[in-house]
């Protein structure tokens, strides 16, 4: 088949976050606008100024992989190869054994914020305490990012396109676009394409709240995630898993597959500016929103509903705001916006792919899920954030904002149909 | 300890640290094909044995255990002396 001719569908979904770990139940909760913040159980936070997080707290790796596996990965490998398993089952695809000629044409591609950051901590603190000859032997393979992706693809014996974006809070949005590309030009025929973050823990929120990142509204945990809201004081540290099965779309159509939506518009940029700051007026996130647009081929005022970075802190929120406005132009005005992040916190590297599953949901089903806790706008944050209360739509292209620090913005458009 | 104490407390290891099947471990079973115990599986059983036993294991003598019976061999030798 002719390069030009190849396009991206997804095939399967699968996603392990702190509302739930189907599909379903992770739609339901976001449409009936519930939290998935409470007070961190995972550990103390007695010395921490924030003191609530997202946390996936009935997460039985044993379901994935036997146990002499699951104890050699950190938690996030762990995620990653959970909701990779959801997804690949729910696409229907099988890879037998080395005979399958899918084996060579399928491939990973995960995205991640930090790594095993929690096992890297651990270890350091048996370095320090016992000695270099008490170090786990398996330390490296736990703490480096791309493991993630190495792990599913033994798990799955995919021996194609292996990698691994590390972009920060853009990194699974990253990850899906490169994915799609490597589709694109043919050396895939299929990819697991998400991230996975399990970054909690008290050095990398101790960090956070050092850089004035998170909220600290340790009273009321469910409403401190509140993107576009006058009181905004800062996001709200999440972790899990979501990927997507992307399949080339002969592939899929071919073997009668499921088809939940297309991918059709990849843009991204940089806002070479500050290491975490986005650049004012917008411009660097406009960009990617732009060139998303411009890659689907279709006009910015056929977008039905944006799935919006939206993390709940100052600087993000309002600058995404005026980004917006600079990509749509008029058609800003009108455009249906959101912020799932209200209701299941900032899952960092994995939040892009989490949120590309809700725009796929938005086209399926024709609502999308409100922002929660926006009860009072911040008249810096002016478009229609539906507040509240999801909201019936007619939903055929869908775009999703992921903005990362360093500067990194990524957008993906979707669209039904096969 | 005797030498039933140490291979009960070995397979115990085995099984907390490693996750291997109980039922597949005997002193004639050898890591690396019976148990697919890798090159790390070893270093961890070996750290294991140390903190467990109260022993030191050099690499060169780690390097030639191929059976669970040769490491109850090795920690009742360092044990007696």
């Amino acid at each position: 088949m002719h390069q030009a001719e190849r396009r991206v569908v997804v095939t399967g979904l699968g996603t392990i976050n702190p509302l739930a770990d189907t599909i379903d139940g992770t739609w339901k909760a976001l449409l009936d606008g519930e939290s998935g913040i409470g007070p961190i159980t995972q550990f103390d936070t007695t010395e921490l100024k924030t003191k609530i997080a997202g946390e996936v707290t009935n997460f039985d790796s044993e379901l994935f992989m036997p146990l002499r596996e699951s104890r050699r990965l950190d938690r996030f490998s762990q995620l990653f190869v959970g909701a990779s398993q959801l997804a690949f089952d729910h696409s229907g695809l099988k890879i037998r054994d080395d005979d399958d000629p899918l084996v060579g044409r399928a491939g990973v591609m995960a995205g991640v914020g930090f790594g095993g950051m929690v096992s890297f901590i651990s270890q350091l603190d048996v370095l320090r305490e016992r000695g270099p000859s008490r170090v786990s032997p398996l330390t490296i393979p736990m703490i480096i990012p791309n493991e993630a992706a190495g792990l599913a693809s033994m798990r799955f014996n995919m021996q194609g396109p292996v990698s691994c974006v590390v972009t920060a809070c853009a990194a699974s949005a990253h990850a899906i676009g490169d994915a799609a590309e490597i589709i694109k030009r043919g050396t895939a025929d299929v990819m697991l394409a998400g991230g996975a973050e399990a970054a909690n823990c008290e050095f990398s929120m101790a960090a956070f709240n050092q850089a004035k990142a998170l909220s600290t509204r340790n009273d009321d945990p469910a409403s401190a995630s509140r993107p576009f809201d006058r009181d905004r004081d800062g996001f709200v540290m999440s972790e899990g898993a979501a990927v997507l099965v992307l399949e080339e779309r002969s592939h899929a159509l071919e073997r009668g597959a499921n088809v939940y939506g297309e991918l059709i518009g990849y843009g991204m940029s940089s806002d070479a500016y500050h290491v975490t700051l986005p650049r004012p007026g917008g411009a660097g996130a406009a960009r990617a929103m732009t060139n998303a647009i411009e890659d689907a081929g279709i006009e910015p005022a056929q977008i039905d509903y944006i799935n919006a970075h939206g993390t709940s802190t100052s600087a993000n929120d309002a600058t995404e705001t005026v980004a917006i406005k600079l990509a749509l132009g008029e058609a800003a005005g009108s455009a249906v916006i959101s912020s799932t992040k209200s209701m299941t916190g900032h899952l960092l590297g994995a939040a892009g792919a989490l949120e590309s599953l809700v725009c796929l949901q938005a086209i399926a089903t024709d609502v999308v899920p409100p922002t929660i806790n926006l009860d009072n706008p911040d008249p810096e944050c002016d478009l229609d954030y539906v507040p509240n209360e999801a909201r019936e739509v007619e939903v055929k292209y869908a775009m999703t904002n992921s903005f990362g620090f360093g500067g990194h913005n990524v957008s993906l458009v979707f669209a039904s149909g096969a | 300890m005797d030498r039933a104490d140490i291979e009960s407390k070995m397979t115990e290891l085995l099984v907390s640290e490693l996750g291997l099947e109980k039922e597949k471990i005997n002193p004639g079973a050898s890591f690396e094909e019976d148990l697919e115990v890798d090159s790390l599986g070893v270093v961890e059983l070996l750290m294991a044995l140390e903190d467990e036993f109260g022993v030191k294991i050099p690499d060169e003598e780690a390097e030639e255990l191929l059976t669970v019976g040769q490491a109850i061999d090795l920690v009742e030798k360092k044990l007696a002396g």
